[in-house]
């Protein structure tokens, strides 16, 4: 074995009464891959802010090298070869590749792009990075940015790598990419540390796991030595039965008809192309694509807050069999056609619900315009709360809590709660699990599933694969704002799905 | 350990504070008032050489030292608070009015031309309704403006209610002008100094207390429209995100000009309150930054209007004790005013340490060490 690279002992940080982390400890050595393991919340990302030196530690110690140092900033972490690849990018956007790597590397003599660019290119095709230098960020792919990123930490002579969930926006293909490239990195020499939330991964790539939970360091296994189900057990704390409960689809009649549907935005970018599919009632229809490549758009084009500039909403009334459409329709005007329409949005807190407001008035949201009264009305609202927070399981002090106090899965239990009490016919899901714990993921699955067997149209768009091929009965994959495939989920790999993602130039945005 | 002459550590890093309890957050708030007064001593002894005890004692006199002083307090308290009630709504839905300053103008003025142009030929049970419709339309109109731009293009509402203070400056100046009397004095005077048409009437002979009772109804009623109304409702989600009430099928822009138009009449009447209850005169220094004043009440009562009375008080009694200070001791304007600067920055900071605290190297290590 190798001597270790970077010690943490007895880390804590506490930010006002929440503790974040305590009393951490973890070595990694030189030539090491480690996973740091943990549920959202669970303090993975504050503890990789201090030794990045984002955050200062309230007591510990950390030790490079042997030797025990002080990182007060990111420039120390620099000092000591520590680097950062953050799950949001900090690059220019204006600049190339090159130009973003040399950013902010000072003490030698003069700058000289094409000296610094062929000292990029040893560090390239080192690591077997694929990279046009020259190419502005602007034009670049989210996998394409994270790899000027992790090759900015290099070039600035990084010997400790940390990267936070650098999968999340990454399809099948590239995260296959981005992992033999950290192998190579790890030959050389270099430890990683790489955080992330999902299993297979953990287990395919690195050499050590450190488990987190609740901000409380649970242990550190031997990959080899560890499997999924003992790995989720450190992490949730409990067994988990992880199998979803898929029925065949019943009764179907079409719901919701979308007919060739375009839309411009404001940047004159067309961010639909062209859309048409069907959606059917005691189904659920999955939507998979790279983040940003229209699913935020579509659905807020069928909920009616997103301008369209061709095509047709087509909704099929499931009482009078009436055919109402719903294009440029307000959300007012489609409610007032009768057609029941649940929608969770992404921006749980921006656009589901008030983060400031307590738990009653974000169920009225949705019904606080009944009735002539001048004054709204907290009785029913408070009821519905009281429901849901017994019926879903919510942790809350109470009622007139602030919502954004809560954490991320009781947030999105309260909306998904509140709009299926509104008894849909059709039910939208953005990115519905989201930063939310095992447990509360397969609840959310549960309810879905209920509704899809009540006879509601589901929507669920989303991001982890494996779910979606074992929550949906179909998959529709979106492209660019186009629709490169749909395919019957029972039938369809990963694979497929990935490839379909990436389809019609989805490399070039 | 013979490494730890390597390490620095900083020595003091601010960490962020969870909720406090209601009482320590006031406590807080209590002890930085404390410390202002004893800064606004410290700072008047070193410029004068005076005790500080006459100084706070000038201070209380100032501001509650006779009949006429509590009275003249608790109009203007009066005044502030309902400029304060104006901008809430607003500033509630985080549109930034700080173009009050124009709107009380606006609204004054308006009841100054009906008080110059009727006060002679309307009876009084006329006047006062012109004079009301006359200021609140002036007010609303003088804040739908900016609201309207910014509804349907967006424009900058700082920038723009800022502007329109300007201009509703330049109107008065114009109107003070025409008007002057006498002639050429450059002053309108007291308007109707002998007849009083469209002087607000004395209750129980108390010039005032008119004024008092407007605001404080004024008060329950904003409190019970933000908290019960459903247009309150709407404020607050319109105000939280703007997505959020799309979503939900509000009417951004409806709820933006709505609102605006309460705020400006409100302003409106604090003008009518400020022309015809309390100068009798119209000027272009008749609303003297209250209308910025006005934005600090509201915030530091975190949009309360119950609350409110609280803040607007606090600031106009010491206001009140300051410029007391300034004409005790025979200093002119500019020093009151450093003691109310010192004395809200003093406010305005411990803001700072309700939400923050601020730890030190050397609890550290004495943690370290248990």
């Amino acid at each position: 074995m190798s001597k270790p690279a970077i010690e943490l002992k007895n880390i804590t940080k506490t930010f006002g009464s929440i503790v974040a982390n305590k009393n951490v400890s973890l070595t990694v050595n030189f030539g090491e891959i480690l996973s740091v393991l943990g549920e959202n919340g669970s303090g993975k990302t504050t503890l990789m802010n201090m030794i990045s030196g984002i955050y200062y530690p309230d007591s510990g110690h950390i030790y490079i090298n042997g030797e025990e140092v002080v990182i007060r900033s990111p420039k120390d972490a620099f000092d000591y070869k520590i680097g950062m690849i953050h799950q949001h990018f900090k690059l220019v956007d204006v600049f190339s590749a090159a130009e973003n790597i040399v950013l902010g590397i000072d003490g030698k003599s003069r700058y000289n792009i094409k000296d610094s660019i062929k000292e990029i290119k040893k560090i390239t095709d080192k690591y077997g990075f694929e990279i046009d230098l020259n190419k502005k960020i602007y034009e670049m792919s989210v996998s394409e940015k994270q790899t000027v990123e992790i090759v900015k930490v290099l070039y600035k002579g990084a010997d400790i790598l940390i990267l936070d969930e650098p999968t999340a926006v990454l399809t099948p293909q590239e995260t296959q990419k981005l992992f033999a490239v950290l192998r190579r990195m790890k030959e050389s020499g270099k430890s990683i540390i790489i955080i992330t939330h999902k299993l297979h991964e953990v287990l395919s790539l690195s050499d050590k796991v450190a488990v987190l939970r609740k901000g409380e360091y649970i242990g550190t296994v031997e990959t080899k030595n560890t499997n999924e189900a003992e790995l989720t057990e450190m992490m949730v704390g409990q067994k988990v039965e992880l199998n979803i409960d898929r029925t065949e689809p019943k009764n179907c009649e079409n719901r919701l008809e979308v007919l060739n549907i375009s839309c411009i935005n404001r940047e004159g970018v067309k961010v639909l192309d062209n859309i048409s599919f069907t959606a059917r009632s005691g189904e659920i229809l999955g939507i998979a694509g790279i983040a940003g490549s229209g699913q935020r758009e579509l659905l807020e084009s069928i909920a009616g807050l997103q301008k369209l500039n061709d095509g047709n909403i087509l909704y099929h009334d499931p009482k009078t069999g009436k055919i109402d459409n719903l294009r440029d329709k307000t959300p007012v005007q489609i409610r007032d056609l009768g057609v029941r329409l649940s929608f969770v949005p992404e921006d749980r807190l921006g656009m589901g619900l008030v983060g400031n407001m307590d738990i009653v008035d974000n169920m009225m949201l949705r019904s606080y315009k009944k009735g002539k009264s001048l004054f709204v009305d907290r009785k029913q609202p408070k009821t519905l709360a009281k429901k849901i927070i017994e019926d879903l399981g919510v942790v809350t002090p109470g009622t007139s809590t602030p919502v954004r106090r809560l954490s991320g899965g009781n947030v999105q239990k309260i909306l998904v709660g509140r709009e299926i009490a509104a008894s849909p016919t059709v039910l939208m899901a953005a990115y519905p699990v989201r930063g939310l714990d095992i447990n509360s993921s397969y609840l959310i699955y549960n309810l879905l599933n209920t509704q899809k067997e009540n006879g509601v149209a589901v929507i669920f768009v989303g991001e982890d694969l494996d779910v979606l091929l074992e929550l949906c009965d179909r998959i529709m994959v979106i492209s660019s704002g186009t629709i490169s495939g749909i395919v019957d989920a029972r039938t369809a790999t990963k694979e497929e799905l990935g490839l379909l993602m990436t389809k019609h130039g989805g490399e070039k945005q | 350990m013979s490494k730890n002459n390597k390490i620095h550590e900083p020595l003091f890093h601010i960490v962020k504070r969870g909720a406090l309890p209601f009482w320590l957050s006031w406590l807080i708030r209590i002890i930085a008032i404390v410390a202002s007064l004893i800064v606004c001593g410290v700072v008047t002894i070193i410029l004068t050489g005076e005790n500080p005890l006459n100084i706070y004692k000038t201070i209380i006199e100032g501001a509650i030292g006779s009949e006429r002083r509590i009275w003249s307090l608790f109009q203007n308290v009066a005044i502030l608070l309902c400029i304060s009630l104006a901008v809430t709504p607003a500033f509630k839905m985080k549109f930034w009015n700080i173009g009050a300053e124009g709107q009380v103008l606006m609204g004054g003025l308006a009841t100054a031309a009906c008080m110059i142009y009727f006060g002679e030929s309307l009876p009084s049970i006329v006047l006062f309704p012109v004079m009301i419709i006359a200021s609140v339309v002036a007010g609303a109109i003088w804040a739908v403006i900016p609201a309207f731009f910014k509804a349907n293009w967006n424009t900058n509402e700082t920038l723009f209610t800022l502007m329109m203070n300007y201009i509703a400056m330049q109107i008065v100046s114009y109107f003070v002008y025409l008007h002057s009397n006498p002639v050429g004095s450059g002053k309108i005077g007291i308007i109707n100094s002998t007849t009083q048409a469209g002087w607000l009437p004395k209750i129980g002979g108390k010039s005032y207390l008119i004024n008092i009772i407007i605001v404080a109804v004024l008060t329950i009623g904003m409190y019970i429209y933000l908290k019960y109304n459903k247009h309150g409702y709407e404020i607050s989600v319109v105000g939280e995100s703007e997505n959020t009430a799309r979503y939900v099928g509000i009417n951004v822009k409806k709820v933006i000009i709505r609102t605006m138009l309460l705020s400006g009449a409100v302003c409106g009447i604090a003008g009518l309150l400020l022309v015809a209850g309390t100068d009798h005169s119209v000027a272009k220094e008749t609303v003297d930054g209250r209308g910025f004043t006005a934005i600090m009440v509201s915030w530091l009562a975190k949009f309360n209007p119950i609350y409110m009375i609280l803040t607007s008080l606090l600031l106009v009694f010491l206001e009140k004790g300051a410029s007391q200070i300034s004409t005790d001791f025979g200093l002119n304007d500019s020093f009151s005013e450093i003691l109310t600067g010192i004395i809200i920055f003093f406010i305005i900071g411990s803001e700072f340490f309700v939400n923050y605290s601020v730890k030190f190297r050397h609890k550290d290590k004495e943690a370290n060490k248990k």
